[in-house]
């Protein structure tokens, strides 16, 4: 039972920041038409920028994190819809698929070249403490993790549907063409989505590097989760992408402890096929909504 | 008696709080060309996606001489011998004129498998080209069809809606944007093919002018039910008609 | 006119050409030609799902697997390739049919995700179950096909072994794009709602489409297998399936020839930037993207665009000059 509640609270601490990851790809779907297939790159990256931030510049930790988050916003936010997005989309929604999937290895093997190939540490954000609740051994940074992106989840929604701008945006990714004639300025609106985004990829890679150390190939398992999350949750919504994560999160930690840990990997394929066969609408999603 | 070419009972349908469609009826004829017009917003078009296939109706039916179709897939549709041209231009712009014709017969003959085996024209030029002829494009027939003028498509796309051979043809707006000259000249086709084979028409049009002349009956749909029914004549001097289009 | 007669003169002297390219060259270009001929044929594969049927496949790789698996544990227990292959490609066939029915059940981009699953799932299983594939260690010391007066043991004879195979299936590959399922395919890229409203089971065909593509990653696998007679899971991972991916859309996808091309500039863009060390792949990805942006037809279209410039008197036939306008 005590083993049980551990893995459960891992598992919900990944699996919210997996949902950070998925908000921010449905985001971007919803406001531009992209999918895009580098996100799991854009979550690797921004720990990098911290690393040259207090190596090379050496910077202190806090000073270092807000400087990432400024650069990754501009970098996977502005440039990513200047120098992608916007040049390719008119050819079609393949091409910049396509463009993505490039642009990850771009990311990638520039990391790889630039950097390093091997794995470094990453300064923990929070305490490794661990507690001890009813026999449980709880780690102190999995709660942290998990009250942090859960706080970041609600200020989000929050702005989505409390402020004026939020509220654009939605409008503006429903339906462009009404929100053009109530006056939104619809590129602005797609704008935000984009920087949203490299915000969430920022915030998810300084919750998730300590755990997994910074490596330039950490892109790869986390971008097929997101994808396989915002699917499962139901591909537009926050509340999905969120349900999506925590989900596979805790799936996994269960299937690792419980079940295979060789076939761990192949859960959240397996749950994603399993979801498109019977409900392709996702867990929350409706199928009307879909369409939109 | 034999069934009517197209039977819609009671078609319902509606968005959020909008009906759109309201418990519409109507029977068409075999041989017949059938009007339907109403002002914009009036549901003309989702009766027709309805009919097609394309919405699923809140309720009713739709039978196809005497065959219920509701909820049909619009390939199956078209093996029952439904054919429709589109409102925006439909056709396959990479491809010639030729091949676009050949696609709009292939399906409806043979097998799957013959249809990988067989002939790559599927026995199907000379039919084509006949098609292709009757709408006379046949100077244009190895072209691509992205290359040919908007009349010219918009007559491409009816040459593949008969290209099977169908019993009952939907036409969706096919003067839209469409010169004098091409509308005349689409017109007559559509009135000599009619005449020819007997196939039976609806038409879903904004140009009354055109409709009131290729058409043998008119139905009148306003806020998503039928106000009137009758010759273009009698449309013509029809008081609600006249409302409706006027914004009464 | 005189473009059609051009046109078998122009291949005949294309096929010349590849029978003479490995002569007096050492076992290593023989060797990278052959990879070349294979790559081709599974972007050749892709490009009927891609280019001439418009969907994205991620698991080019892992069909590659699937045919190279086979045929390896059915030539080491002592099968001949020649029946070995062919089971591999029925078996990718199958799979396709299989992994395309729920994803095409559903719009948009599912079968890029689903076939991206799958990929890293083929990659697990292969890692993991050892008494099939021998695990991370893989499966080794393949026999080459042996037919008797003709054996391939020797680099050379399996380059004209493999371009015998190219060549076969480049002719059944034409063959059914120019048949009314080629038509319905592209008929399905341009407008797949017309093409139901004409008739064409647009599922099927997809699905079809796919699983013949995922078919020809089979055949490659098959060929994989004998010619390094080594293979691991390692090789048929995701980065795998996306260079098959940049080949075909490099080359120019829905274009005939265009998976010949793009294989050669990925297979042989390496070799040329090696000076550039390990910045290579940094520079070709950018070089994707900045392509997508400007030729979004690959390098045949941008052929064809200069081809039209120059000459624009000559109309070649509309499917093989217009590739796919990827939508």
């Amino acid at each position: 039972m005590s083993q049980f509640l551990q893995v459960m609270l891992s598992g919900l601490a990944t699996g919210s920041i997996y949902a950070l990851v998925a908000i921010g790809f449905t985001l971007i779907w919803q406001s531009a038409k992209t999918v895009n297939f580098a996100q799991g790159e854009f979550v690797m990256l921004p720990a990098f920028f911290v690393l040259v931030c207090t190596k090379v510049l050496a910077l202190p930790l806090w000073l270092a994190l807000i400087v990432a988050l400024a650069v990754t916003v501009v970098v996977l936010g502005v440039l990513f819809k200047k120098l992608v997005v916007e040049p390719i989309l008119p050819s079609g929604g393949i091409p910049l698929t396509i463009a993505t999937m490039a642009l990850a290895i771009f990311l990638k093997e520039s990391v790889k070249e630039f950097y390093g190939a091997e794995a470094q540490p990453f300064p923990p954000l929070f305490p490794s403490q661990t507690l001890n609740v009813f026999g449980a051994v709880i780690s102190l940074q999995d709660i942290c993790n998990l009250v942090v992106a859960l706080a970041i989840v609600v200020v989000l929604t929050l702005f989505l549907n409390r402020t004026r701008t939020g509220r654009c945006m939605q409008a503006a990714a429903q339906n462009p063409a009404v929100a053009e004639i109530l006056g939104i300025n619809v590129r602005r609106m797609v704008l935000y989505a984009f920087l949203i985004n490299g915000a969430l990829a920022a915030l998810a890679s300084f919750l998730i590097t300590p755990v997994y150390l910074a490596k330039f190939s950490n892109g790869e398992v986390l971008g097929l989760i997101a994808f396989i999350a915002a699917i499962v949750g139901g591909f537009n919504q926050i509340r999905g992408a969120l349900a999506g994560g925590l989900l596979i999160g805790v799936l996994d930690n269960l299937t690792a402890t419980y079940v295979t840990a060789e076939y761990r990997a192949a859960l959240p394929l397996v749950l994603l096929i399993v979801v498109i066969l019977v409900r392709p609408q996702g867990l929350l999603g409706t199928s009307e909504g879909r369409a939109v | 008696m034999t069934a009517p070419a197209l039977s819609v009972r009671n078609i319902s349908k509606t968005f959020g709080t909008i009906r759109a469609v309201n418990d519409v009826s109507f029977d068409v004829r075999t041989g017949e060309i059938l009007g339907l017009i109403g002002p914009n917003g009036s549901g003309k078009s989702t009766l027709f996606n309805c009919i097609l296939g394309q919405l699923p109706p809140d309720g009713g039916a739709v039978h196809v001489a005497g065959q219920q179709v509701s909820g049909s897939r619009a390939c199956d549709l078209s093996k029952l011998g439904v054919g429709r041209t589109f409102q925006q231009l439909s056709v396959f712009p990479q491809m010639s004129v030729l091949d676009n014709v050949i696609l709009a017969g292939q399906e409806h003959h043979g097998s799957m498998l013959s249809r990988l085996f067989g002939k790559p024209d599927a026995g199907l030029t000379a039919d084509a080209e006949k098609m292709i002829s009757f709408f006379r494009l046949e100077h244009l027939r190895d072209e691509l069809a992205g290359s040919l003028s908007y009349g010219q498509q918009k007559l491409l796309d009816a040459a593949m809606a008969f290209m099977a051979g169908p019993g009952l043809v939907l036409l969706d707006e096919p003067a839209g944007g469409v010169n004098l000259t091409m509308l005349a000249h689409l017109k007559e086709r559509l009135q000599t093919y009619n005449a020819e084979h007997g196939t039976t028409f609806v038409v879903i049009e904004h140009n009354m002018e055109f409709v009131m002349s290729l058409c043998s009956r008119i139905i009148v749909l306003a806020e998503g039910a039928i106000i009137a029914e009758g010759t273009p004549d009698e449309i013509r001097s029809n008081q609600q008609v006249i409302d409706a289009y006027l914004g009464g | 006119m005189t473009r059609l007669n051009k046109r078998p003169a122009l291949l005949l002297f294309l096929l010349v050409l590849a029978i003479l390219a490995p002569l007096g060259h050492g076992n290593y270009i023989i060797y990278v030609l052959t990879s070349w001929l294979i790559f081709s044929i599974a972007a050749m594969g892709l490009n009927l799902t891609l280019g001439y049927a418009g969907q994205i496949s991620l698991a080019q790789a892992s069909f590659m697997a699937i045919g190279a698996y086979t045929t390896a544990i059915m030539t080491l227990a002592g099968w001949h390739w020649l029946i070995a292959a062919p089971v591999g490609m029925v078996l990718c066939f199958l799979v396709g049919l299989v992994l395309g029915y729920p994803a095409l059940r559903v719009k948009g981009h599912f079968l890029a995700f689903v076939t991206l699953a799958f990929n890293t799932l083929v990659f697990l299983v292969l890692r993991n179950e050892d008494w099939l594939t021998g695990g991370s260690y893989g499966l080794s010391s393949m026999p080459r096909p042996d037919f008797y007066l003709f054996k391939t043991l020797k680099q050379l004879p399996f380059y004209y072994f493999t371009l015998a195979v190219t060549v076969v299936a480049a002719l059944v590959l034409w063959g059914i794009v120019r048949s009314p399922w080629g038509r319905a395919f592209k008929a399905l890229r341009e407008n797949p709602v017309r093409a139901e409203s004409l008739g064409v089971d647009t599922r099927r065909i997809t699905l079809l489409a796919f699983a013949i593509g995922s078919a020809y990653a089979g055949l490659a696998g098959a060929l994989v297998s004998p010619l390094v007679q080594y293979i691991d899971p390692g090789s048929f991972g995701l980065s795998q399936s996306l260079r098959i991916l940049l080949m075909v859309v490099v080359g120019g996808s829905g274009f005939f020839f265009g998976p010949f091309v793009g294989a050669a500039v990925v297979i042989l863009l390496p070799e040329m930037l090696r000076f550039t060390a390990g910045y290579y792949l940094i520079i070709y990805s950018a070089l994707v993207i900045v392509m997508l942006a400007y030729v979004p037809n690959g390098l045949i279209g941008i052929g064809t665009r200069l081809r039209e410039r120059f000459w624009p008197q000559h109309r070649a036939r509309g499917d093989l000059a217009k590739g796919a306008q990827l939508k």
